[in-house]
């Protein structure tokens, strides 16, 4: 933003008029809320070391076997001539061209830990799309059309959000047998409620707008209403929640895995490698720390992402609240609301 | 930015005329509408504990190209009846005539025919627009949904729309969180117009909006009455905008109509006693006829819908109440004295001269026995 | 100083108050000066961010995180240099404030009563059956029914206007000096606020109480206020005895509202509106603020900041503006003194201006 012509002091009057020539022929082409969220996210130095972390995560999963064809070591299969020591024993990082060493049959843990980044992502993103569509629907219908629908979708939420999901998990992976479909679908199964919940909260106050009313003085019927007036305004949320599903399936995923339910040995997951791990100690310490360590490094990514672009998003819960904190005031209605949009430049006079 | 009211003012008068016209079938006949809202108890197994009695029965009419102004405090049933009119509530008994057909039966269906004829501007300018869609596709959802235009057709429609309100065509991509109150009051207007309806409900259209702002729309809304024959009702609880645009004044209590009158008559000679505390006191920018009313102050608060009173409404806050008055409810009828048109419901109509006084003197007297009693000694280094 | 030499209860010099905030400093005052005199009605007006409210927030120490610089001098102290400990003692005794919100004063948690008997025990010594005896006079005075009753009841539990009551009861319940209402009538009914306004009056003829009334409502200021200020964009732009400006405003925004509110001094049969909107508190315009929505604006208004200077020969009569100080009024005949003032003062650049524009096309000024 340039400077105010009154920080300038006294600007000559047609560089007044230019500025404002300008500015109007700027914002001609409205500029969309989801535009102005990725223009505040631009400025935030978090999300991009998130951002940047993720996409980090996101190149070793893609050249996984690239990295393996460079090492010339297999993800599944042990390298019985360079893997281990003459004792037979897991090499150290460092050792024997394994840059993060190897497991205990002589396995590359980076390779592993690459291929492995392939199956947390593939289900941390797959299952969170897929729990994103069905809490959406869900949680619109039982908003918007509320009375029995409501009672009966709201009730089936709150069973799935109580379930004890662990053991459901392997109980279906007892019978099925582990799979990554099945881990997928087990942890969108699991998930979708908790978006379909705060959707549904989110419908409930959408659909006594004013514009509701609008659209439904005008005639639109239902569908209209919920995709037209209701949905795009669930957009942002939606994609909150789901920036900050995705750690969690991540983190589920490596538990079934871990578990031995999720997908199954040999298939190098991050669950699994612990799994593998467990039972070394200090000593092996490279056994289980780096794929810990991806784990958090990605986890933490998606957390610290979804928190910059909610804050993206929503930028007055922030910056409103920050104001609160200094005027010290309680509540406020919507005249002081108003103000404060004011106040902020929200609302540019065009 | 191309202006409409210099367009329009040319070919229009400024101010509409009151001038009776030929007594042909009004625009809008509202007769006998009754809405009562039921309140429950229980998510799945609903019972019924009391009903709010919003609306009891109102009857009125607007004729064609005129403006009926619908006063009264919240509460009063205003707003629930405008959406009455525009069926966004079912009734709970009495008729909607639009145009000479009942619209209070009609099937969604069978409405969206009519819905054509009538639309409605909202209050709030931040919550009446959506702020994930454009103001283009906004201002086009009405030719949408009644399948009028498309594609390059209504982008052309919509924008000329814009052109009449007074907003920028080239500003047809914007988001509503782009504009100020004023704008978006025009765009709320310019939604309204597409479908060319012959009645706009206005419900309270310039209240959320800055001082300085407010004429601006109330201009628009006089230059499109003229220039599209529109009728309005206009709702508002600011009696000076409604004395301004009106050509008649109903005033709404607790869900019926207490009078009803030409806008001149009803503000010079006032005869229901809540009208007269009403018009006492609505604030006036003059400081000399401000200060020259005498302000009417009614005792105690406005008696709650789910327990209306019986008899008249009125009758608990009324400084001319009588024992008839809470037992019968008087009849909205042309009072002796009165020109034909200014209907009161009312036992004691206040006579044209009569200096009425409510609570005025009470809280005189409260205030100074306040000021009078001793405070008590100032705990130390207070004061 | 322009103010008359009369006993000055409050007297506000040079108060400038900003906040920072991710999108720019907001300049909410940009330098307001003026003088509350006892038992007086000072009527502020102006529209969403004119700084008004920031004003009085600022008077009682409730803005912390602002950039607070001028002084504020009451009974002999700078209320601006007070920590909180010596502003709670000032506060509710000696200035009290009603808000428009009132649960922004009142605790959703405790009784209406036992609040107010709080705000009573505080700062001044009485039993607290006493204190009780005199909350339920409080709720009575302010003319709410059944008070032996409401004195029980939580703020949630009272209806929007009574709870308006309750704070105002509240506030008034160690009998102020100065009362400062901010919007106190707005969310109510006009029925409810003329009987609020009956006792406020009452109260200040009683009690011989200063207030100051913060407001957007012309009406409001024209029926209750000794003196008025006329602020937009953070700044006063005039000042004067309330029938002064109203009859004869000399800043154009004030002419401006008073040509745009239906029932006001200056509205004809078609209302004038103001063009354009506020505007934002970041991005200020240069010289006079209003220069951009005036239909008189100069060459003189863009480039530099008119001073609150004597106009006309009403006493205390003062604006900013840059127009000459005999053009005040509303009628016809002086806009067009002000429009020959103005258009022989104009370079190219100012005619493409909203308001200079609008008032070419003859929209902007009576005909």
């Amino acid at each position: 933003m340039s400077l105010t012509p009154l920080e300038t002091g006294l600007p000559p009057l047609e560089e007044a008029s230019e500025v404002a020539e300008l500015g109007s022929a700027r914002a001609i082409e409205g500029r969309s809320p989801l535009w102005l969220a990725l223009a505040r996210l631009r400025t935030d130095r978090m999300a991009f070391l998130a951002a940047g972390a993720i996409i980090l995560m996101a190149l070793l999963a893609i050249f996984a076997p690239l990295i393996s064809a460079a090492t010339g070591h297999d993800p599944l299969n042990p390298n019985l001539l360079t893997g281990t020591n003459s004792f037979g024993q897991p090499l150290g990082p460092g050792q024997g061209g394994y840059i993060l060493g190897t497991d205990n049959v002589g396995r590359d843990i980076l390779v592993r830990i690459a291929y492995g980044a392939r199956i947390s992502l593939l289900v941390g993103v797959l299952s969170t799309v897929i729990a994103s569509v069905a809490g959406t629907i869900i949680g619109v219908i039982a908003g918007y059309y509320g009375g029995w629908i409501d009672a009966v979708l709201a009730r089936l939420m709150d069973t799935v959000l109580s379930f004890p999901y662990v053991l459901l998990a392997i109980v279906l992976a007892s019978v099925y047998g582990p799979s990554l479909s099945l881990t997928i679908g087990v942890i969108a199964f699991f998930s979708w409620a908790a978006i379909g919940r705060i959707v549904r909260g989110q419908t409930l106050s959408l659909r006594e707008k004013e514009y509701v009313e609008a659209a439904r003085s005008l005639g639109a019927g239902n569908l209209r209403i919920m995709f037209v007036e209701i949905l795009p305004n669930l957009v942002a949320p939606v994609i909150v929640l789901g920036t900050l599903l995705v750690p969690t399936a991540i983190v589920f995923e490596a538990t079934l895995d871990y578990l031995g339910v999720g997908v199954g040995p040999p298939t190098p997951t991050w669950g699994n490698m612990l799994a593998d791990a467990q039972g070394s100690g200090f000593q092996d310490w490279w056994f289980w720390i780096f794929p810990s360590l991806t784990l958090l490094i990605t986890t933490l990514g998606f957390n610290l992402l979804g928190d910059s672009v909610r804050d993206a998003l929503d930028p007055r819960t922030e910056r409103i609240f920050a104001m609160r904190r200094k005027s010290g005031r309680g509540g406020a209605d919507g005249a002081d609301q108003e103000a404060e949009e004011r106040l902020l430049g929200e609302a540019q006079p065009g | 930015m191309p202006d409409p009211r210099s367009a329009a003012s040319s070919g229009v008068e400024a101010e509409p005329s009151p001038a009776p016209r030929p007594a042909a079938e009004p625009l809008l006949r509202v007769e006998n509408v009754v809405k009562r809202f039921p309140i429950s108890r229980g998510i799945i197994f609903k019972r019924q504990i009391g009903q709010v009695h919003a609306v009891e029965g109102v009857s009125l009419e607007v004729p064609r190209g005129e403006t009926l102004g619908l006063v009264g405090e919240t509460g009063c049933g205003k707003s629930t009846l405008a959406r009455c009119i525009t069926r966004l509530y079912p009734l709970t008994s009495g008729r909607v005539v639009l145009d000479g057909t009942d619209i209070s039966t009609l099937s969604r269906r069978q409405l969206r025919r009519h819905r054509r004829q009538m639309q409605m501007i909202f209050q709030d300018p931040y919550g009446s627009l959506n702020p994930r869609r454009r103001v283009g596709s906004i201002i086009g959802d009405p030719l949408a949904i009644h399948h009028v235009a498309d594609g390059a057709g209504r982008k052309r429609q919509v924008q000329e729309l814009m052109e009449v309100v007074g907003l920028n065509p080239e500003h047809y991509n914007r988001f509503p969180s782009e504009f100020s109150g004023g704008q978006r009051q025009r765009i709320g207007v310019a939604r309204a117009l597409a479908l060319r309806p012959s009645l706009i409900v206005c419900d309270e259209p310039v209240s959320a909006l800055d001082v300085s702002v407010q004429a601006q729309i109330i201009n628009l809304l006089e230059d499109l009455q003229g220039e599209f024959g529109l009728t309005y009702l206009f709702i508002a609880h600011d009696l000076a905008v409604v004395e301004h645009v009106s050509d008649r004044v109903a005033v709404m209590y607790l869900g019926k109509i207490v009078e009803m009158a030409a806008v001149r008559d009803l503000f010079s000679s006032p005869r229901h006693p809540y009208t007269v505390a009403l018009l006492s006191a609505s604030m006036i920018a003059d400081p000399d006829r401000a200060r020259s009313t005498h302000r009417v102050v009614l005792a105690g608060d406005v008696p709650s819908p789910i327990n209306p009173p019986s008899g008249c409404l009125f009758h608990t806050r009324c400084p001319k109440a009588q024992p008839i008055c809470s037992v019968e409810a008087p009849a909205l009828t042309v009072q002796a004295g009165d020109l034909a048109g200014h209907v009161t419901a009312c036992h004691f109509p206040v006579a044209p001269g009569e200096q009425m006084r409510g609570a005025e003197a009470e809280v005189r007297q409260a205030a100074a026995d306040f000021a009078a009693a001793p405070l008590g000694e100032a705990v130390e280094g207070a004061g | 100083m322009y103010l008359s030499p009369l006993v000055s209860l409050l007297t506000v010099e040079n108060l400038t108050v900003s906040f920072p905030t991710s999108d720019g400093v907001v300049r909410a005052v940009r330098g307001l000066s003026f003088e509350v005199e006892a038992g007086h009605t000072l009527g502020i007006v102006g529209e969403t961010g004119s700084g008004k409210s920031v004003t009085a927030l600022s008077l009682l120490g409730l803005n912390p995180g602002a950039d607070i610089s001028g002084s504020a001098t009451f009974g002999g102290r700078d209320v601006l240099t007070m920590n909180q400990d010596q502003f709670r003692r000032v506060r509710g005794a000696e200035i009290a404030m009603i808000f428009q919100d009132p649960l922004s004063s009142l605790h959703p948690f405790y009784r209406v009563g036992w609040q107010i008997c709080e705000a009573i025990q505080t700062h001044s010594r009485v039993s607290r059956a006493e204190a009780k005896r005199r909350a339920i006079d409080l709720l009575r005075m302010v003319n709410i029914p059944q008070p032996e009753r409401r004195v029980q009841a939580f703020p949630h539990e009272l209806s929007g206007g009574m709870r308006q009551r309750a704070m105002i009861a509240m506030a008034l319940a160690l009998r102020p000096k100065l009362l400062i209402a901010d919007e106190p009538t707005t969310a109510l009914d006009a029925t409810v606020q003329a009987q609020l306004m009956e006792l406020l009056t009452g109260m200040q003829r009683e009690l011989g109480m200063a207030m100051i009334i913060i407001t957007h409502d012309l009406g409001l200021v024209a029926s209750s206020a000794d003196r008025v200020l006329v602020m937009y964009a953070g700044r006063a732009v005039e000042g004067a005895d309330s029938r002064t400006i109203f009859y004869s405003p000399h800043h154009p925004y004030s002419r401006g509202l008073l040509a745009s509110i239906p029932g006001a001094t200056g509205a004809g049969g078609r209302l004038v509106p103001i063009v354009g909107n506020p505007p934002s508190l970041i991005r200020i315009p240069s010289g006079c603020a209003f220069h951009p929505r005036c239909p008189f604006a100069m060459d003189a208004c863009v480039r530099e900041q008119p001073e609150l200077v004597p106009v006309s020969e009403g006493a205390g009569h003062v604006s900013a503006c840059w127009l000459p100080a005999h053009a005040v009024g509303l009628s016809p005949a002086v806009d067009q003194v002000r429009t020959r003032y103005a258009t022989s003062r104009r370079g190219q650049a100012v005619l493409g201006l909203p308001g200079v524009a609008a008032a070419l096309k003859g929209d902007a000024v009576h005909a």
